[in-house]
């Protein structure tokens, strides 16, 4: 099976500062992907490459067989990725449910039908009662789910998310965690996600890679990765001899 | 009562007006559509109640409404701040004066001519500034320098009389040539409100639609509206576009109107700030903003010219200092403008999108 999203030798540096140093991997269709690693490892740089907020310095990032190492961003979403940011950026004046309505206005060229596609949205991620609050207003875990609406709204074949658990409750993270299910397994949707909750990312990952420093130190099942001394001394240290 | 907007556009043509009615206004409410016909008709019959001083007055006001409204898709809509719109104002006027007094071309065929210009200005400016990531505060000097290249341009254009300013011949006029846009102030009022109503839906109608959502996007953030897929260099530069066309306009009917075009003063900094004033008063990306904002600067200003002038006082440059202290109450008070202050007030907030 060829891979949906490919990554070959992917580097970013920052003047001296190697952010992501050649990294390789794949993600198959229908696959829900976690990156993980400490922080600064590169997770999020390695994110803004794919989405085309940042412009790979070489290797080749390559979505559906087509090369999209950078392109623009909106360019990007067109062909089928969409994203959420670390930092929740809702458009804060529109309403909830006019956040969703922009997304869903990419594949629906008349307003009336991407209303009703997003009230669709809006309903699947427990924000239909809020469609008419102004988006600043909203609280953080309600904030997280909206920027999950606006990016399935432009239909996504690929969904990135970066920490969309990070800051939500036990049971709200819980509640993301099978609403995410659910979009990958009943909607066929790909999903690769940047999560320190570890739970989640047991919970939902079938596939792993581990950052650090740059570099990708692992990948791997879940159950695996846990258990690879690589993984283990980047999060807590080497083991004193 | 809220009517669901239709999701579909249908094929018959009669129903396709109909379409377009109800997506235009279908969702306004009642007391929206009161306040709508009460403001309307009482403009309509203001000429006949009214002396010709005011009249006069109410015709800078629906002036800086139009030119408000129209800045108003750049800022307002699309979060561009251009600080040099007297420069579209300024070539509208210029070349339909031109093309009137050299070769007696009727505004209104003169205003087909300005409109590929203004818009290449606007064209050109937008290019500028979004192609090389000219944003904020650099983006608005931008639009400041090329009104000022405008100003000396002209200054310098022996075609339009330089400095010595161009005049349109003036006489006392029988009847109302509307075509040549001579005649009484009667007649200006009615063209202006007529034109301010045209834009007031066409931005209703903007607002509301595809283009409309995608600009609000842009304002609020424009990264993340990229992020959703909005090619946003585009439709920046289609707010700029139709923003500079639509203040040319303006252009065209201040340069009939007043009968004189000098460039010191059509493309002063001062036209270009004044243009901004009501919106930002009356409420900056509203629809009803930079009409009450027109309103109450004018209005205002002029009520305080007049009582200035019958206790005896004479101080040029009063106005200015008015509009400043205006500009300040606003900010500090009412930094969202008047009008969603009033809208609140009176039970017909505009869904803020």
């Amino acid at each position: 099976m060829s891979a949906l999203l490919s990554l070959q030798g992917v580097s970013k540096r920052f003047r001296g500062l190697v952010a992501v140093d050649g990294v390789t991997f794949d993600v198959a269709a229908g696959e829900l992907f976690a990156i993980i690693g400490p922080n600064g490892a590169g997770k999020t740089t390695l994110f803004n490459m794919i989405a085309g907020t940042i412009a790979p310095d070489s290797g080749s990032i390559k979505f559906t067989g087509e090369g999209i190492g950078g392109m623009p961003p909106d360019a990007i979403c067109r062909r089928g990725i969409g994203r959420t940011f670390q930092i929740v950026r809702p458009f804060p004046a529109l309403t909830v449910e006019d956040n969703v309505v922009v997304g869903a206005l990419l594949h629906n060229r008349n307003v009336g039908s991407a209303r009703a596609r997003a009230g669709e949205l809006l309903r699947r991620l427990d924000l239909f009662d809020q469609r008419r609050r102004i988006a600043g207003t909203l609280t953080l875990p309600d904030r997280k789910r909206l920027e999950v609406a606006r990016a399935l709204a432009t239909e996504p074949k690929l969904l990135l998310l970066d920490e969309v658990m990070a800051g939500l409750r036990p049971t709200e993270s819980d509640r993301m965690v099978a609403i995410l299910r659910t979009l990958n397994r009943d909607g066929g949707l790909t999903i690769v996600l940047i999560e320190h909750v570890m739970r989640a990312v047991m919970a939902l990952a079938s596939n792993i890679l581990v950052l650090d420093h740059g570099i990708a130190i692992a990948q791997g099942r879940p159950k695996a990765i846990v258990r690879d001394p690589a993984v283990v001394q980047s999060y807590l240290g080497a083991e004193p001899v | 009562m809220v009517a669901e907007t239709p999701t579909r556009a249908p094929a018959r043509f009669t129903d396709r007006l109909t379409y377009l009615a109800v997506s235009l206004f279908g969702d306004v409410s009642a007391r929206v559509i009161i306040l709508l016909g009460v403001l309307l008709a009482g403009l309509l019959i203001a000429p006949w109640v009214i002396n010709d001083y005011l009249l006069t007055v109410l015709i800078v006001v629906l002036y800086f409404a139009f030119t408000g409204q129209a800045w108003n898709i750049m800022m307002g809509f699309a979060g561009q701040l251009s600080l040099g719109h007297a420069i579209y104002a300024g070539l509208g006027g210029y070349i339909a004066a031109a093309l009137f007094t050299r070769f007696g071309v009727a505004p209104w065929l003169g205003f087909l001519a300005v409109i590929p210009v203004a818009a290449a200005c606007g064209a050109t400016i937008g290019f500028l500034a979004f192609r090389f990531r000219v944003a904020g505060v650099y983006f608005a000097i931008l639009t400041i320098a090329f009104a000022e290249f405008a100003r000396i341009g002209f200054d310098h254009f022996d075609f339009v009389n330089a400095s010595a300013g161009l005049f349109l011949p003036v006489s006392q006029y029988a009847h109302n040539d509307l075509w040549h846009l001579r005649g009484n102030p009667t007649m200006f009022y009615y063209v202006i409100l007529t034109a301010v109503a045209f834009v007031f839906v066409l931005c209703r109608g903007l607002l509301k639609s595809r283009v409309g959502y995608c600009w609000l996007a842009i304002r609020e953030d424009e990264q993340a509206a990229r992020a959703v897929g909005i090619d946003s260099f585009r439709y920046k530069m289609a707010a700029v576009m139709i923003s500079a066309v639509t203040t040319s306009f303006a252009g065209v009917f201040y340069a009939f109107f007043y009968n004189n075009l000098f460039p010191e003063q059509v493309f002063n900094i001062s036209r270009s700030i004044e243009m901004i004033l009501g919106p930002i008063i009356g409420g900056i990306g509203t629809l009803f903003g930079p009409i009450l904002g027109a309103f109450v600067l004018t209005g205002l200003a002029e009520a305080l010219n007049s009582a200035l002038v019958a206790l005896g006082f004479d101080l040029p440059g009063a106005k200015q200092v008015f509009y400043g202290v205006c500009l300040l109450l606003v900010v500090v008070v009412l930094p969202d403008g008047v009008w969603p202050w009033l809208a609140r007030l009176i039970g017909v907030e505009e869904r803020r999108r």
